[in-house]
């Protein structure tokens, strides 16, 4: 016969927490799947009261959006969590905040709002500074305007099953370039899909218009996801929750 | 040096993160480089007057769960005189990138260049990691022939099970310690704070000669071997007369009072051991005779439940792991191993934390512990250990157990739900014919028969895992004839086809082996005298590293290089491994003290080849091994009589 796990089921998830966090300095070289060991890790650290899915091996309610590429740092990963027992939000993003590396912050913390629809529909666009240390803007600015001025940019991905085309222009709703001390920085906003366009195939783009070879490895910081509106603006993916609760205010209870 | 635009040379303790950062952009798993592990720590370096790296030689993912080094960096960390860093094998695409842009090899938690501290220390778990302490010292700067190195150099001192036999890589490291580190790292310190406060009198010899009066440390330095025209040692003597003529281990008594590592280190990469571990005890004796581990760890001492309980409390709360391991070389043979699995099961129940023993000796009762340590989670996988095919080949090793117990044992684990057991077994012991192997397969042919009937379910696997045996200094088969690679892969390959030859049953069996040839190689490196030392060298010149690895070991390159750097000696590959010595041939390790009479290992060796056993001496009289009288100590085991404390509720 097939063993059953004796006793009760676990308890359900009563409560559902959106968190943004954002990777820093050495961490931008964690992987996704670091970061997700660490995360459960600091929960249980933390004391947060996960709610557990059921069978011989129950694993905490946890859902990541996807996660920026290892080396790029980031200001906007976001990650939903289900807990057995209500928690105020803020006291959970303290909590939490404190038993993460100091180079993973915990930003923000808020009750996924009734009938507010899956944070997953909310993202479909990444804001990304890149830093170009030893490139002036004088050599970023027309690379960048003959990317814009082109209709198809093909470069080379590396994927699990070798080198593939793809087009890193499409996906790129805009770009511009400013500058900062001793680097040009490039701004560019690419819609998230598959392939998925990441600020190394946007610079591999630059290399194919323009030539722009960079002497030293760029450093790339997600500023922010969420949904790309008519007007060319990213929504925080985080506001309709947070219209949701200035609605109804409901009862806490603290962690 | 070239910097390539990157800040320039910094000074002595400096970080190298902002040379390094640009560079861990290009390579694989950058995340293994930066540091900044839960737990770890980071010391001003001027507050210290000595510093340590410690490395394990082998890479991050291996290294990093590794209890020994972690013991020893909080140790050392919580002298206010001492500071202690890690690093470990830096994987050959980082390398090369170091190597372009002039970076030295670096700690991972302060970024400081290795050659900047007063002590290398490297762990040697398997002497395959030979060939990444030479890449490690030539990426660091440091010198690799300790004849070349002056005192600006650290001290490289090498420590671990391998260090029981030192001299191959003797010419590479200045010492090597016997035994348990957590007091002797103590010592060393003071020694070297001492010369460095003095204004290092004598230089380099001068302090080495002062480690060499530390007890436990050896400084191959100053004994000279000579050989017999027959390839043997004639004579191993001590150059000077201020050393000791034998070297002997140390051993840590009550481990209560060691509880390390207190706040264990939690990486962000994925590491082979997902999971914390407490040390239950040390040493055993249950006399194994192909355990070098049994052997140079004895006696045994047990950790008090009460002090593992406190231990496995601390350690959940600073690390936030799932799963805590009970670790020792045989975990059930703990005299308060049930009450403990009750007690920590119960104080878990509900959490979600997991607790693990280690493979096991197969004993039914080590079914009822796995049963009551998975209380409520899944049962997966349960590992015993018979280690020999044939009850005659187990009697020659002294680890008896007999087939209808064995079967026994297994069916009763599948019956307790559990789907999946693995068999660990060797091949290539003394005296082994291709019957004893054989055995095998009938054995987990018939494991599965009775796993289906018991559990009435047709799914059961049985998995058996096999490698092939290394003879080992200071066990009872040092004088062994190691058997070849051919006869290794002979072996695996009958007990292959005998385990398909039924497919209804073989399909539920499965079988996992190495081949032959890693094995011959850890021979020479585990057997191997001061002329090994040459072959190691060239391997490393030729390319060669982390030979642990399959898809870096090249059997070819070893073979090649001992045919050439051996000949000049009169002796080859075959004479260090399938060689079998006689009683008073001079072994490269005589000098070495592990605490056991020759004597003692010889007549434990005829009765092998008798195939007659010993006793475990914790409930039967002593057999004279001689470890405690020589080293003074004893063994120390329970019951304490004391149980669990409730922890208050969280």
């Amino acid at each position: 016969m097939a063993r059953q796990p004796e006793g009760p089921p676990p308890a359900p998830s009563v409560q559902k927490l959106r968190i943004r966090y954002a990777k820093r300095g050495r961490l931008r070289f964690a992987s996704h799947r670091d970061l997700a060991r660490t995360l459960e890790r600091a929960l249980r650290r933390a004391q947060v009261p996960m709610a557990f899915s059921a069978g011989f091996s129950p694993h905490p309610k946890i859902s990541y959006l996807g996660a920026a590429p290892t080396g790029a740092a980031s200001e906007a990963e976001y990650v939903e969590i289900g807990v057995s027992v209500r928690c105020d939000p803020e006291a959970l993003r303290l909590a939490l905040d404190a038993a993460l590396p100091p180079d993973v912050a915990v930003l923000e913390c808020v009750e996924a709002g009734e009938g507010t629809g899956s944070l997953a529909d909310r993202i479909d666009t990444s804001v990304w500074r890149v830093e170009l240390p030893g490139v002036t803007l004088a050599e970023l600015r027309p690379a960048v305007e003959a990317f814009l001025a082109s209709d198809v940019v093909t470069v080379a991905k590396r994927t699990k099953n070798g080198l593939k085309d793809i087009d890193a222009r499409a996906a790129v709703t805009s770009a511009s370039a400013s500058e900062d001390v001793g680097c040009a920085i490039l701004h560019v906003v690419v819609r998230q899909g598959t392939p998925a366009v990441r600020p190394d195939d946007v610079l591999a783009a630059l290399v194919a218009v323009a030539g722009l070879r960079p002497p030293l490895p760029p450093r790339a910081v997600r500023e922010a996801q969420g949904r790309l509106d008519d007007n060319g603006t990213v929504a925080d993916p985080l506001g309709p929750d947070r219209a949701a609760h200035a609605r109804c205010q409901g009862a806490h209870t603290a962690v | 040096m070239t910097t390539g635009g990157y800040p320039g040379p910094v000074m002595t303790g400096e970080s190298l993160y902002p040379r390094l950062e640009p560079l861990l952009a290009q390579v694989q798993k950058p995340i293994q480089y930066v540091g900044g592990e839960l737990n770890s720590q980071l010391k001003p370096w001027e507050d210290a007057a000595v510093h340590w790296a410690l490395m394990y030689p082998d890479a991050y993912e291996v290294g990093l769960p590794n209890q020994g080094l972690m013991i020893l960096y909080e140790v050392l960390n919580e002298r206010p005189d001492a500071l202690a860093e890690r690093t470990y094998a830096v994987w050959p695409d980082l390398a090369a990138l170091m190597r372009e842009n002039g970076v030295p090899k670096f700690t991972v938690d302060g970024h400081r260049a290795v050659r900047d501290f007063d002590v290398l220390g490297v762990s040697f778990a398997t002497e395959l990691g030979y060939t990444n302490l030479l890449e490690a010292l030539d990426l660091s700067g440091i010198p690799l022939h300790t004849a070349d190195r002056d005192e600006s150099h650290p001290i490289v001192l090498a420590g671990g099970h391998a260090a029981f036999n030192p001299e191959p890589v003797s010419d590479f490291v200045d010492c090597a310690v016997l035994g348990d580190g957590e007091q002797v790292v103590g010592d060393i310190t003071d020694v070297v704070a001492a010369w460095k406060a003095q204004g290092r009198p004598g230089g380099r010899v001068e302090l080495l000669a002062r480690l060499a009066r530390v007890e436990g440390v050896y400084v191959p330095r100053f004994y000279a071997v000579s050989y017999a025209g027959d390839g043997t040692i004639a004579e191993v003597s001590r150059t000077r007369d201020d050393v000791p003529a034998r070297i002997g281990k140390r051993t840590v008594m009550d481990l209560d009072e060691w509880p390390y590592p207190k706040q264990p280190l939690v990486p962000l990469a994925e590491s082979v051991h997902e999971r914390m571990s407490v040390e239950i005890f040390r040493g055993c004796t249950r006399g194994c005779r192909f355990c070098q581990a049994g052997m140079i760890t004895r006696p045994v001492r047990e950790r008090t439940i009460t002090g593992i309980g406190s231990m496995v409390d601390a350690g959940l709360k600073a690390t936030g792991y799932e799963e805590v391991g009970l670790l020792s070389l045989s975990s059930a043979d703990h005299s308060e191993i049930g009450q403990l699995a009750k007690e920590l099961a119960d104080r878990y129940e509900g959490t979600n934390t997991s607790l693990s023993l280690p493979s096991t000796r197969v004993d039914a009762f080590n079914v009822t512990l796995a049963n009551e340590l998975s209380r409520n989670g899944r049962r997966s996988g349960l590992t015993f250990a018979p280690e020999g095919g044939s009850e005659r080949i187990r009697r020659v090793i002294n680890k008896t157990v007999s087939k209808e117990d064995l079967v026994r044992t297994v069916t009763t684990a599948y019956a307790n739900g559990w789907r999946q057991v693995k068999l660990y077994f060797m091949c290539g012991l003394p005296t082994e014919t291709d019957e004893d192997v054989l055995e095998i397969a009938e054995l987990a042919v018939e494991v599965i028969r009775a796993g289906r009937e018991a559990s009435g379910q047709k799914d059961v696997r049985c998995t058996v895992s096999i490698g092939g045996f290394v003879p080992k200094p200071h066990t009872p088969f040092q004088w062994a004839a190691q058997a070849s690679a051919e006869t290794i892969d002979h072996r695996l390959r009958v007990l292959r086809q005998a385990i398909n030859a039924d497919r209804r049953i073989g399909r539920s069996i499965g079988l996992r082996y190495h081949d032959g040839k890693p094995g011959v190689i850890e021979g020479l490196l585990s057997r191997g005298d001061r002329r090994v030392g040459r072959v190691i060298e060239r391997v490393w010149r030729d390319g060669g590293q982390f030979d642990g690895w399959s898809e870096h070991f090249s059997f070819e390159r070893w073979t090649t290089a001992a045919a050439e750097e051996l000949a000049p000696f009169g002796v080859d590959l075959d004479w260090f491994t399938t060689r079998e010595r006689t009683e008073h041939e001079v072994l490269p390790w005589d000098h070495l003290d592990a605490g056991l009479d020759k004597e003692f290992l010889w007549d434990d060796w005829q009765d092998a080849l008798k195939e007659e056993e010993v006793a475990d001496c914790r409930w039967t009289p002593c057999y004279d091994c001689g470890v405690c009288p020589t080293m003074g100590t004893e063994i120390q085991i329970g019951p304490t009589g004391r149980s669990l404390i409730p922890l208050a509720p969280i």
